[in-house]
Parts: C-alpha cells; sequence; structure tokens
C-alpha cells in the first residue's frame, strides 16, 4: 500500500473542498438573486444570503413569466427544451449508430469518402454557417417545427466518432460466432452489438441532451413563435432589455430552473456517462 | 486499425449510411458551400443586390490588422482557458483519486457544472462580476481594487477566462481522473517502494501515463474556447472594451451581424472551417494512432 | 344515421369556427419591447383587432433590437418576412438602402388610400426617419431622446444646488468633482457611450458628424467626427475618468442602475430611462437638458432621437398592405398616442398629441417626461441636428466606442483616438456604399 499519511488525506479533502465551493459559488448566487425582489439587485444592494422573495419569483417565472418579456412561462419553455433535447440525443445516437456500424463492419466502395464526408463535420459549429442552413430549414418549410429545430443539429460527426471507436474495441470472435450461429447482420447489429454498447448509448445520451438543451444561436432564430421558445432563450430575452428594467429575481429563478434537468441528467447518469466516456474514449 | 471480421453485403451498409449522410448533404455541407459562394460576393442586408468580387473579400480581411489582433486573442485566451481548466481539474483528479473519504460525493459535486449552458455560465459571472450590481465587483472595490472590466481589457479578459474555465473544470476533471483510475496501483505502489517521493512520482510516473488523455483534452479544450465560448462572451463583454476579447468565431458573427458585411465574414467562416477541419485531421491522425498500442 | 348528424354538426361547427379566422387577414409585427413596454405592444394589437374585423395584427417578440432585426433580414432572405418589423434607429441606413426590400411608409398609406398627412408629426421625430424630400420611410414607434437624470438628494448632500442643477459641461464637471466627495467611485456618468459623447454631443452643438449632411443627403459621406469640439469633449472625459469624476458606465445601458442605485449623481442616458427610475430610485430625481459648451457659438442647438421605427417590409399582398396602412392610422390617433406617450414615457409622434398632454397639465407632475421634447423642438433643425444615416451604424458604434475606451483607457490620446475611429469608420462607409449603390 502507498503510505496512507493523514496530512496528505487533509490536503486532498481541503483542495476538493475549496474547488467544489469554487464552482457551486455563482449558482448560490444565482439562487440568492432569485429570492431578492429586482429592485435590489439592480441597485447593487444584494446581501450574501437568500431573502424574502423566493416563493414570488418561482411561482412568477413558472407560471406566469415575467411582465411581457417572454409571456411564455418557464414551464412551456421546458417543454420545449425537453422536446428538442430528446429529439437530438435520440435521433444523432439513432442515425450514427447505424453509420458506425456500416462503416466498421462492411467493406464497400467510398467507404472511406462516406467516413470522411461525415468526419469533416466534427467539430464545425452550426454557427459558422447559419445564414445558409437558416435559408434551408426556411425553403423546406420546417420553420418553427420541432423538425426544423432539431433535424439540422443532429448533422454532426461525435456520436459516429465515438460509436465507430467503440465497435473497433469488440471482440472479433463475436461476428464469428453470430455469423456461425446464421445470423445477419442486423441480427448481429440488433442482439450482439446493441447490449454491449448500452455504456456508451447512455454517456453519448448525456452529452447530447445536454448539447441539446443548451442551444442557443440556432432556437433564437429558427423559432419565430413564442410558444416555440426554449429556457435559454427566455433566459436570454429576460436580461437583454430595452429601456426597461431587468427583473433580475426571476431570470435567476429561471436560470436555476434552466439548469436543474441537464444536472439532474448528469448527476443520475453519472456511473454510466463516466464509464462509458472512459471506454469509448480509449 | 481495420476489423478482420467483416459482413458481406453489397447494398445494405449504404442503407445504413443513408440517414446520416443524408443530413449531413443537406444541412451541413449545402450551406456551407453557400457560405463559400457567399464570401466571393459583395452583398447588402436584404440580398437585392449583389456583386461577384472574386477574392477581395479575403484581401480586405487579411489587410487589416484587426484580425491578426483577434487571432492573438483567440490564441491567447485559448492558452489560458486550457491551461488553467486542465491544471486545476488535474489537481482536483489527482486529489479525488486518492483513498479517502466520501470520494463518490466529491465526485458528484464536481461533474455537475459540465450541464451549464456556456451562455448561462456568461450570465451568472456577470451577475457577480458586473461593475455596477455584481457582488464580487462590489467585494474588489472595497477591497481598493479597481475593478473595472468595461474600461481595462485585463480585467475584463480575467472575467471571461473565468467564465470559460470555471465550465470546463468537470469536463476536464471527469477524463482526468477516469484516466488515473485507469492506471494500475501497482505501478504506483512499485515506485513508492523505490522510494520516490509523492510529487516526483506524479511527475516521473503518473503524468506521462496520462499523456493521451491531456492531449485529447488539448484539442477538445481548444476547440471548446474556438466555438463555445461565444455565448459566454456575448453574454459578457461583446467583445470589448477596444476589442480585447474578440475571438475569431465572435467576430464573424459582429461583422456578418445585421448584414454588416456578409462577404467578409462569410470569408471569415472559410478560414476558420479550414483551421478546424486541420486540427481535427490533427487529432483524427493521433486517435488512430492511440487505437493501435 | 346518429354518426353522419354528428359528423354533419361537427363540419358545420368547424366550418362556422373557422370562418372569421379565415377571411381576417393576419399581420405579424415582430418588435424588441420588454417589460411594460411589450405589455403596451400587446394591448395596442388586442385593441386595433378589436377595433375592426378584416386584420389581425400578431405581435411576436424576437429578442433584442440586433436580434429583431437580424431575424427580420434573414427571414427576408428566405421569403418569410413579417409585414411590420421594428427596428432600432442606427438601422435605419441598412433598411433605407434595401430597396425593393421595404416599402416607405407614405407608399403605403397612399396605395391603401388612407388619409396620411405627414405635417401632423412632429418633425424632429419624423425628420429622422424621412428621404430628404420629406417621404416618410418608416413609422417611429418609440422615441427618445438623451437627458440628464439627475440625484436631487446626492446634489444637496454634495452641498450644490439641486434646483439649478448644472447647465454646461464646465458647471457639470466642476458639480461631479464635489459629488465625488460624497460618492467616491463616480462624479458622473452616461450610458450610450457613443449616442451621448459623439452623436447627441455633435447635434447639441449644431456640429457635423459626418459630411452629405450628417449622410442624410447620400452613402458617399465621410466622418467628421475628429473636430475641435468632439477632440476637446473626449480629452476631458479621459483627464476625469482617471479620478473618477466621470466614470465610463459601457457601450449600452446595462449601468443605467450606478444612477438608481444613488451611485452617480449625475447620468446622461435617455428619456425612456424614466420608467425605471420611477420604479427603482429611492431619492429625489429630476431630468435636465444635456449640458453644452457656452463657448461653441450657436449651443444648445436641438437634440436627436434614439429609439426604434416600424419598418413595412416588401413582397406582400395589397390586401395585406392595406391592413398595416389601418393600423398605422389607428397607432397615429391623437387619444392613442397621447396615452402611450404618458403610459410608456416614450414620446408623442403628432403635434396634436404634444400640445393635448400638455394641456392636461401633465407635464406639471412629471416634468421629467416633458425635457427631451423641449430638448428636440429647442431650434429648427439643421443639416447638423437632423439625425444621422450612416451604413453599418451597429457596427460603426462598436468601432466608435472601441476607441473611446482606448482613449479613457489612456492607451491612446482623445485626438489618436477620434482619427481612427475616423479612418476606420470611413473605411466602414466605402464598404457599405458598394453594396448599396445600386
Amino acid at each position: 500500500m502507498v503510505e496512507n499519511d493523514r496530512l496528505g488525506a487533509w490536503i486532498a479533502h481541503v483542495v476538493l473542498i475549496i474547488g467544489i465551493v469554487i464552482l457551486a459559488f455563482p449558482v448560490y448566487l444565482a439562487f440568492v438573486g432569485s429570492t431578492h425582489d429586482a429592485a435590489t439587485i439592480s441597485n447593487g444592494q444584494m446581501p450574501l444570503t437568500p431573502g424574502p422573495n423566493l416563493v414570488a419569483a418561482y411561482e412568477k417565472a413558472l407560471f406566469t413569466g415575467t411582465s411581457g418579456t417572454t409571456r411564455e412561462p418557464v414551464w412551456t419553455m421546458m417543454r420545449n427544451s425537453l422536446i428538442m433535447a430528446l429529439a437530438i440525443a435520440v435521433g444523432k445516437i439513432a442515425i450514427s449508430l447505424l453509420s458506425a456500424f456500416a462503416v466498421v463492419y462492411f467493406r464497400f466502395p467510398f467507404r472511406q469518402t462516406a467516413f470522411w464526408i461525415i468526419f469533416v463535420t466534427l467539430m464545425l459549429p452550426v454557427e459558422v454557417r447559419i445564414y445558409p442552413t437558416y435559408k434551408i430549414v426556411s425553403d423546406l418549410g420546417m420553420l418553427n417545427t420541432y423538425a426544423g429545430l432539431t433535424i439540422p443539429l443532429i448533422a454532426s460527426a461525435t456520436a459516429t466518432l465515438l460509436f465507430r471507436q467503440f465497435f473497433m474495441t469488440v471482440p472479433d470472435e463475436l461476428v464469428e460466432a453470430s455469423k456461425i450461429d446464421g445470423a445477419g447482420p442486423m441480427r448481429f447489429f440488433v442482439d450482439t452489438l446493441l447490449p454491449l454498447s448500452v455504456t456508451s448509448i447512455a454517456a453519448m445520451f448525456v452529452i447530447q441532451f445536454i448539447y441539446g438543451w443548451n442551444q442557443y444561436l440556432w432556437p433564437l432564430l429558427i423559432t419565430t413563435s413564442d410558444n416555440m421558445q426554449t429556457i435559454v432563450i427566455g433566459l436570454r430575452k429576460m436580461i437583454v432589455t430595452q429601456d426597461a428594467l431587468t427583473e433580475w429575481d426571476v431570470a435567476m429563478a429561471t436560470a436555476i430552473l434552466a439548469m436543474l434537468p441537464p444536472v439532474a441528467i448528469v448527476l443520475l447518469m453519472q456511473r454510466f456517462f463516466v464509464k462509458g466516456l472512459v471506454e469509448t474514449e480509449k | 486499425m481495420e476489423k478482420r471480421a467483416i459482413f458481406d453485403n453489397k447494398l445494405l451498409p449504404y442503407a445504413l449510411l443513408l440517414p446520416q449522410i443524408l443530413i449531413t448533404l443537406v444541412f451541413f455541407y449545402w450551406p456551407a458551400s453557400q457560405a463559400v459562394w457567399q464570401s466571393f460576393l459583395i452583398e447588402d442586408a436584404f440580398g437585392t443586390s449583389s456583386e461577384f468580387v472574386w477574392l477581395d473579400n479575403y484581401r480586405d480581411l487579411l489587410s487589416k490588422p484587426d484580425y491578426y489582433a483577434s487571432m492573438l486573442t483567440t490564441a491567447w485566451f485559448s492558452a489560458v482557458v486550457t491551461f488553467l481548466a486542465m491544471a486545476i481539474a488535474l489537481l482536483l483528479a489527482s486529489m479525488a483519486n486518492k483513498q479517502i473519504s466520501g470520494r463518490n460525493a466529491y465526485r458528484t459535486l464536481l461533474v455537475w457544472p459540465y450541464a451549464v449552458a456556456p451562455a448561462l455560465a456568461g450570465v451568472l459571472w456577470l451577475f457577480m462580476l458586473q461593475p455596477s450590481l455584481g457582488v464580487l465587483s462590489k467585494l474588489l472595490r472595497a477591497n481598493g481594487v479597481d475593478w473595472n472590466p468595461l474600461l481595462n481589457s485585463n480585467h475584463a479578459l480575467i472575467m471571461v477566462v473565468l467564465a470559460a474555465t470555471w465550465k470546463q473544470i468537470s469536463y476536464n476533471f471527469l477524463f482526468f481522473l477516469a484516466g488515473l483510475q485507469a492506471i494500475p496501483r501497482s505501478v504506483i505502489e512499485a515506485a513508492a517502494i523505490d522510494g520516490a517521493r509523492p510529487m516526483r512520482r506524479f511527475w516521473t510516473i503518473i503524468f506521462p501515463l496520462l499523456s493521451p488523455t491531456t492531449f485529447y483534452l488539448l484539442v477538445v479544450n481548444i476547440v471548446y474556447v474556438f466555438f463555445e465560448t461565444f455565448g459566454i462572451i456575448d453574454a459578457m463583454t461583446s467583445g470589448g472594451p477596444a476589442r480585447t476579447t474578440t475571438t475569431l468565431v465572435y467576430k464573424v458573427y459582429q461583422d456578418g451581424k445585421l448584414g454588416g458585411d456578409l462577404g467578409g465574414s462569410a470569408a471569415q467562416s472559410v478560414i476558420l472551417m479550414a483551421i478546424v477541419i486541420g486540427l481535427t485531421a490533427i487529432q483524427f491522425r493521433f486517435v488512430e494512432r492511440r487505437v493501435n498500442y | 344515421m346518429k354518426n353522419s348528424m354528428l359528423i354533419a354538426f361537427m363540419t358545420a361547427a368547424a366550418a362556422f369556427a373557422a370562418t372569421p379566422a379565415n377571411a381576417q387577414t393576419e399581420i405579424q409585427w415582430w418588435h424588441a419591447m420588454t417589460g411594460a413596454n411589450n405589455d403596451v405592444v400587446v394591448r395596442l394589437a388586442n385593441d386595433f383587432n378589436a377595433s375592426q374585423q378584416d386584420y389581425k395584427v400578431v405581435p411576436v417578440f424576437k429578442g433584442s433590437y440586433a436580434d429583431t432585426m437580424n431575424a427580420g433580414i434573414a427571414a427576408y432572405r428566405s421569403g418569410n418576412a413579417p409585414h411590420i418589423l421594428q427596428v432600432f434607429e442606427v438601422g435605419t441606413a441598412t433598411m433605407m438602402a434595401a430597396k425593393g426590400a421595404v416599402k416607405p411608409v407614405q407608399d403605403v398609406m397612399k396605395d391603401a388610400g388612407e388619409t396620411f398627412d405627414p405635417k401632423i408629426y412632429l418633425p424632429a421625430i419624423t425628420g429622422y426617419y424621412s428621404t430628404t424630400k420629406g417621404e416618410m420611410l418608416s413609422f417611429p414607434f418609440n422615441s427618445s431622446s438623451m437627458v440628464m437624470w439627475v440625484n436631487r438628494d446626492l446634489l444637496k448632500k454634495a452641498g450644490l444646488n439641486a434646483d439649478q442643477p448644472p447647465k454646461t459641461w464646465p458647471e457639470v464637471f466642476e458639480a461631479a468633482a464635489k459629488l465625488k466627495t460624497v460618492s467616491p467611485t463616480c462624479g458622473f456618468s452616461t450610458a450610450w457611450t457613443t449616442w451621448a459623447n459623439i452623436e447627441q454631443l455633435s447635434a447639441w452643438h449644431n456640429v457635423p458628424l459626418g459630411t452629405r449632411s450628417n449622410g442624410m443627403d447620400g452613402f458617399d459621406t465621410e466622418l467628421k467626427i475628429n473636430g475641435p469640439l468632439q477632440v476637446r469633449h473626449l480629452a476631458k472625459l479621459a483627464e476625469l475618468q482617471k479620478d473618477k469624476t466621470f466614470d465610463y458606465s459601457g457601450r449600452t445601458n446595462a449601468s443605467e442602475g450606478r444612477f438608481t442605485s444613488g451611485e452617480c449623481g449625475l447620468f446622461l442616458t435617455s428619456s425612456a430611462f424614466y420608467g425605471n427610475v420611477k420604479a427603482n430610485a429611492k431619492f429625489d430625481y429630476a431630468a435636465a437638458p444635456m449640458p453644452y459648451y457656452p463657448d461653441v457659438q450657436g449651443a444648445p442647438q436641438n437634440s436627436i432621437i434614439g429609439g426604434a421605427s416600424l419598418w413595412v417590409l416588401g413582397g406582400k399582398t395589397p390586401a395585406e398592405y392595406k391592413g398595416v396602412a389601418k393600423f398605422f392610422t389607428f397607432l397615429s390617433d391623437t387619444d392613442r398616442q397621447a396615452k402611450l406617450h404618458q403610459d410608456s414615457g416614450y414620446l408623442p409622434i403628432t403635434k396634436a398629441a404634444y400640445e393635448k398632454t400638455k394641456a392636461s397639465g401633465f407635464y406639471k407632475d412629471k416634468p421629467a417626461l416633458e425635457v427631451p421634447l423641449l430638448e428636440l423642438t429647442n431650434k429648427e433643425p439643421t443639416e447638423n441636428s437632423k439625425g444621422l444615416r450612416f451604413g453599418n451604424m451597429v457596427q460603426m458604434r462598436d468601432v466608435w466606442s472601441e476607441e473611446i475606451e482606448a482613449a479613457l483607457a489612456g492607451k491612446k490620446t482623445a485626438k489618436e483616438a477620434l482619427d481612427a475611429a475616423v479612418e476606420r469608420g470611413n473605411q466602414m462607409l466605402r464598404q457599405f456604399e458598394k453594396t448599396a449603390a445600386r
């Protein structure tokens, strides 16, 4: 055993606690902000401890929205964000599993070409090509629809690459065994490969869910009606105001609410998430 | 590396690839080619008149010192955020990897900021550091620091670096922790028996073994700073003061904003795409090699 | 039998329910109004919809001014433009240059056969949105001007006469030095730095911002903002910044809280800040006209407006335009304008609404709301004070702000900074001219 010195453990505890406090502090302040009234905050007189305005702020955020800024209560926006995040996560995983399977388990003309076509898109975010993409979505009549909101964001290579990496580590013997059993490729895919990939899929789900939930510029352009708005947009609209007071209390309550679902997903699926990332990253 | 065990089928692989290729072509290549085309045009905001100008937009761009300034800002910003986010994460990960009580609780309390949207991180930090209403800025001023991110470019940079780093620590932490846990304890114990002190042990044995993780994170972090910090900068400084926090991506957005200079903005996008494709290719070669050992 | 009855009944019911909706022409109105002003927008639309059967105005909030304009441009380029788009004043040149993409309000009204007399509007406001021939291009919706907000309690505390707030810049500098003794972090400040310290400053002193009547006469304009007045003003601010007699508050209105919190005793910003002051200031406040340099001949001249106007986008059907025209007529109604002005703090756009408000004694209670109107109508506007129309003004303001920031931070002298602002700004103007002058 490596020396189990008390001093080392002490240092570890102290460092970790400091780290946690630093990471949590901004969120704590946001929470404090959501418990004071807007005037106190915009006058820069917010104390460091929670105030009396908690229930009012959250009630307003959840059920009525700020006075006219967004008009849609957070509730509706959360639903939209949830649909968007789920559709992106599920859609990406589905098409990526299929294409990774094709690239790894088959030999066919233009295999490399196909792989590179997908691969080049790996790190190019939608922001860089936003106007032309918007035009195409509009030409296809997909403005203000969940399809328009999600499908263009599904076109990315991260998931394909991760599944490809994972499939590479699956032992060849499994294919041979499956072939001996007389199973075709799709049978192998469904019965053998998918069950093996559960951890990777779970990890991918977490990553893509968060990616979808956190989108900003794209939903801002693509949704023109209030009831299609997502929560990140809603929050941003609450803060950037013209000649009107930012209702910081409701904005901060919304910020806290906007954080809850993705944080919950990360925490709940933590074990899969970490394991999946590490396995696929190998 | 190639699989040896494969299936034989002429059409199936194409069918499997179809959905992704289709979506990629329609929503990626088509718009990207439009951006390339746009970079050769001069056009007004509403697209009612346009003129083909060959490489004028590129020539304009490369003749302006602004562009090089924002390249420098981006390089500097990436270097600092990447270094800080990775160093802090490594420190936390190596502490969390010790045999101490409450390890899992610590891990849980350190991973969650991964889920926070960059735009949201910007808002949270702005809420603390905004000169007129921020709690931290009041504290700084009370202690004699003339905190003024609106005019002092160092303060503005510190502000965006803090928010960007804060957001990225969790991700790096997860990877480092996983990397550390993958190192067999026997290796470390052998070193301990040889009498190597903890610090020395870390730098001579553990850190080299972590290098694949480190390299992977390096690329991921650089790309993160390039693109995802957009939301942070937009929320906190809008690129100011005097352009000192304008990164390349922010400049693309700012120049193309309201149709101001669509051609120039598109030309910048094209250059950015080239840079990122280059980065991706480097990483890909590296990933391929890693699979081999 | 029962079933078919039911179906017939339901079809009839559906047809009945659908008829009025189908016959109504929908008018999309994209806007950027938040808070109480958003409520005003919604109420206007509802009132209009209730007042007649044929048209339905649907207001859609699209985010900040820049977001809204961006969304409108993107939508136009892909053929989904709204009928009415609210655009901030600095987007005026961009909108104007887009021939075919917008339909001048004057034409909308004429084609629809609505009675339209440009003379009923306040020239200081509509002039900003009209051609030099007086043709009205867009419909002013929310207009404001810049005033100096005064914290009377703080002035008294600093030993100043709160009933006589400083009138000239030298007086402001003097007062600020005293204010700094009671609030050490800020003597005075301004929001919207370029609007205050370049645009309004120049108009208020009858000094040009650019050639060709500040660009109103043509896109071949060149900047003049490095003149002696602007350089002198910026140099003074940079000097005062060192000890915080003046303290910079950023490019937008994000730091307006410095006034309502009682930190800055004198604060120049939009007159539309009124609502916030009323809600948040826990002290006695007032609004005063912008200060001027008494040694500049002709000062004070008149101020220029800010805010936003409503543009009608091209490519719609005559029936839809008719609805838009009816809506604008509805908005111009004297009672409605007067009420809008009194509720929102934005300026009335018709002379009659102003007169009516004045006659009602409204300004006796709320003198702060008349200050911007007095500034705007102080003198007959000259070619330097009618307004400004520079292409790429949004980016231009960023460039000017950058140079102002460089000067205030002591990285450049005021002259160097403004020379650079002119040079860089002129490059942008030439670039805009290339795209627009066809």
